[in-house]
């Protein structure tokens, strides 16, 4: 596997331009020559799918859910940064960047990243454009808000549905190319195979889920844009539908599978309150700007918040880093709730949550303001919780949000099998070992409209694609192979459900390659995996045929690719002896706990390549240079 | 906690639909109403009947994707609240529910509690955008857009598409969901080049669809989870009055023009 990032030679504000230029173009009138698929409808597959028809290519477009409306991005809730300098408080695109690559914990690629800020002011003006309604100031201009790892306030929003609305803009825009027939839309339809013939990515093979049928589809270039593999924790804040199974399919076809071990915690998650909790909820990061977060100085401190006087809280972020306060990264947020809960003043059932207390907010500010701010977040806390928080403190605990990891993409986001392209939270470039607050949107809006347009168009000029369709071999081969899983799923008809598998493997990751992890854990959790996937495949319940709905089937598929990945995940985290970002080994720290980095032996992206089935992956490496940020010991302090 | 179930099962569109009794037993009141189904479902599974399906998938009210009638009310008794984000600490010990999809000839029914909303896209694509490609838009600060206007659009543009409004509605109508996206185009300055033809384009979309006429009830309103405003259906009904006069207007302009 050769891993050649292309990067543009040059100085790193100029590269993205030289290269657009130097890229090939095609010309108008052979676009609609050509077939683009697109897999995933949020922000990055919307925004690629919608863009690419406008500029005249046949798209096809797949989404799992019964709407392109509905896809995850819709669930992010702070908002999107932008360089724009509007506040006059120091920001440009130099700033962005360099935060990034920082909060990054410096494991991501420069030109990539320098690029995202470039595009970061395009993406607003784009959206506005479209009627994304952000939130203003009552000059009529936009507002602005800090979000965490930055001393500058650069994020736009639009109240706590920024991705909601952002979303709406792509899928309109997409609907729009829809009504002219630029694009044909299949809702309702997963993506469980990729087609590679003669080693270029030409077609998918999916099923529809109402139907069942398995279909093929031939195109000229393949476009994942399937999101995160948070949910292989089972509990996180992924949509229940979430899953690995696109980009893990690509990855056994040959795509290089990029740092899967950089999942990252989310500090501000409502609390697990049973076990028969499905999924995990968000409190925006945004609640930060405003809320304090505290813990009793005394362990085992069983008071309700209001009784604890304010000599025996403990702010502890505020107390642990006093300049960026409770706006520090997520991993160290995570980092330090986890500290305080296993010393024993965690609050809440179990002692696993910490308060973020809106009372001297609420003294400052006012009730209403505070309302306008997050009045939707803090309504959402009350109907799950039961309790009000402008009386009494949340209670907040970590929880897997996002995963920086994914397919390896070269600067162009191609992957290693060449013509198919991995956009959005799906591939690894931009965020290092921990992405900073509300730099989703941005990534995935920028890969889709701005960047895939470009660098697609370059390889469709530029390489020659012997025609293709349904009939050929190679498409007639992965529908039987996809059949054959279904029917083994099917014919198991053992006794344990789908869930109850599902579950079992989040505990493991969770307990092992969680927010902090050992070689000892990670290597008990290697024996553990292979043997639930040995248990699953024997005593699997699957119900029902697959000529119907049947969401236990769609279940049972997506569950069965976690458990191959999730020991890729523990592979890559035991292969890393070091702590960046939201790996945490707990080997690798400094005397004040905070992550270790081996600079020497571990800059680098990991990249694995799949050998097949029960024979162990090979590591590639990409190194990764630093020539514009040095590389120092992030301090928040 | 424990519960009695009467819940729709309807195995295909073409087969006929009954409501079958289920038992919830032992059920915790911090768990939310698709949590409470989840654990009626590994019921169903270790019994060896087949499990109730129902969508869902963000389970935090705002993917729009989960939705039904219990006992009669879209998305259940709590107010502003989807069934994801419904709790079972609003519900007694004992209580007897009745689980339903959402009823509405413009959204067919695929299996159990599951129906096809797709007529919904259809609105949309018949105008619920602002038609700009992507490139050369305008710094963003070039349209100041008074707060008030900017937070009125949101109000409306917070519409997750779920078709509670269509269920609550005894005709059915879209009114509701078509008013929001209308309304939240129309209220900002970029929606302005193509106001009135979008009306009238959702509009008669929206009527091809099958679904009923607006007759002022409010169950729309009521029922919806965002708590989108019924104003907003006075502003489309004003917006398709006057694009309905400039249209026959535009009209008699032409047939003037080509008698010369």
């Amino acid at each position: 596997m050769e891993l050649n990032a292309k990067v543009p030679s040059g100085p790193i504000e100029q590269k993205w331009d030289r290269h657009r230029f130097e890229l090939k173009l095609v010309n108008p009138a052979n676009k609609r020559r050509y077939s683009i698929i697109v897999v995933g409808t949020g922000l990055a597959g919307a925004s690629a799918a919608a863009s690419l028809a406008e500029l005249g290519y046949q798209v096809r477009c797949f989404c799992y859910q019964d709407s392109p409306r509905r896809a995850h991005s819709i669930a992010a809730q702070g908002g999107i940064n932008a360089a724009k300098n509007y506040r006059n408080d120091g920001d440009s695109i130099y700033r962005l960047f360099y935060d990034t690559v920082k909060g990054g914990d410096y494991r991501s690629r420069e030109a990539n990243v320098y690029r995202l800020a470039q595009i970061s002011v395009n993406i607003i003006d784009q959206c506005v454009a479209q009627g994304v309604p952000f939130a203003r100031e009552y000059s009529g201009l936009l507002d602005t808000r800090s979000f965490g790892g930055a001393q500058v306030s650069r994020t736009f929003y639009c109240r706590g549905q920024t991705g909601q609305q952002l979303l709406l803009g792509a899928y309109q825009a997409l609907e729009r190319q829809i009504a002219i027939g630029a694009v044909t839309m299949f809702p309702r339809t997963e993506m469980l195979d990729l087609v590679v013939v003669d080693g270029q990515a030409r077609g998918i093979v999916t099923r529809n889920l109402v139907t069942g049928r398995v279909e093929s589809h031939a195109a000229d270039a393949v476009v994942l844009a399937t999101g995160g593999y948070g949910n292989a924790y089972y509990l996180s804040t992924n949509a229940k539908g979430c899953n690995v199974t696109a980009i893990w399919r690509a990855y056994k076809r040959g795509a290089g599978f990029a740092n899967p071990c950089y999942t990252q915690i989310h500090p501000t998650c409502i609390p697990v309150s049973g076990e028969y909790q499905s999924k995990l909820t968000l409190m925006s990061e945004s609640l930060r700007n405003d809320g304090r977060i505290w813990v009793p100085k005394q362990p085992g401190d069983s008071r309700p918040p209001e009784q604890i006087p304010e000599e025996e809280r403990d702010y502890y972020l505020e107390r642990m880093y006093p300049s960026y306060g409770n706006l520090v990264p997520r991993d160290v947020g995570s980092r330090a709730a986890k500290r305080v809960c296993d010393e024993g003043r965690g609050v809440g059932p179990g002692g696993l949550g910490v308060y973020l207390d809106f009372r001297d907010a609420i003294q400052r500010l006012g009730v209403n303001v505070i309302e306008e701010r997050y009045g939707n977040l803090f309504e959402m806390y009350e109907r799950i919780t039961g309790e009000n928080p402008y009386q009494t403190p949340m209670r907040i605990y970590p929880a897997i949000h996002y995963t920086m990891g994914g397919l390896w993409v070269d600067y162009n986001l191609m992957s290693t099998i060449p013509g198919l392209y991995v956009i959005g939270e799906a591939n690894f470039s931009d965020h290092g070992a921990n992405r900073l607050g509300a730099s989703a949107l941005m990534q995935g809006l920028a890969d889709g409209y701005f960047i895939l347009p470009y660098t697609i168009g370059d390889y469709l000029a530029g390489t020659k694609l012997p025609k293709v369709d349904t009939t050929h071999a190679a498409f007639k081969q992965v529908e039987t192979e996809v059949n054959e899983r279904t029917n083994r799923l099917l014919g198991i008809k053992g006794k344990r459900s789908v869930d109850s598998f599902h579950r079992e493997l989040g505990k493991i990751l969770w307990d092992y390659c969680g927010m902090s992890r050992t070689a000892t854990g990670l290597k008990q959790a290697l024996d553990m995996i292979p043997s639930l996937r040995e248990e699953f495949w024997h005593n699997v319940l699957v119900p029902g045929h697959n000529e119907e709905l049947n969401q236990a089937l769609e279940k049972a598929g997506r569950v069965a690719d976690f458990m191959e990945f999730a020991e890729l995940m523990c592979r890559d985290a035991l292969e890393r002896n070091e702590s960046c970002g939201a790996h945490f080994r707990e080997e690798y720290q400094t005397p004040e706990g905070e992550p270790l980095r081996d600079d020497l032996n571990y800059c680098h992206a990991a990249v694995w390549e799949s050998t097949g089935m029960d024979k162990l992956p090979i590591l590639h490496k990409e190194l990764l240079t630093f020539e514009y940020v040095s590389l120092t010991q992030r301090s928040y302090k | 906690m424990n519960l009695t179930l009467y819940v729709w099962r309807q195995k295909s569109p073409a087969e006929k639909g009954d409501f079958v009794r289920y038992e919830a037993r032992d059920i915790n009141p911090d768990m939310s109403f698709l949590e409470m189904l989840d654990v009626v479902n590994e019921m169903l599974l270790a019994r060896g009947e087949e499990p109730i399906a129902f969508d869902h998938d963000c389970r935090e009210g705002i993917c729009g994707m989960c939705g039904f009638m219990i006992n009669g009310i879209a998305h259940g008794p709590q107010r502003g609240t989807t069934v994801c984000q419904l709790h079972m600490r609003h519900f007694k010990d004992g209580d007897t529910l009745y689980l339903e999809p959402w009823r509405a000839k413009a959204f067919p029914v695929i299996r159990d509690l599951v129906v096809d909303r797709s007529a919904f896209d259809r609105i949309i694509q018949a105008g619920g955008f602002i038609s700009v490609s992507t490139g050369g838009a305008p710094e963003a600060n070039s349209i100041p857009i008074p707060k008030e206007d900017q937070e009125l659009a949101m109000d409306a543009a917070e519409c997750i598409g779920c078709g509670a409004c269509v269920a609550a509605c005894p005709n059915a109508s879209a009114m509701l969901f078509t008013a929001a996206k209308i309304s939240h185009l129309g209220l900002l300055p970029q929606g302005q080049p193509e106001r009135y033809q979008r009306v009238l384009t959702m509009v008669q979309r929206m009527e091809r669809e099958g679904f009923g006429s607006c007759t002022n009830i409010g169950e729309c309103e009521a029922a919806c989870p965002k708590r989108i405003s019924l104003e907003f259906i006075a502003r489309m009904n004003r917006d398709y009055l006057k694009a309905s006069i400039l249209k026959a207007k535009a009209g008699r302009l032409a047939v003037k023009r080509r008698e010369g």
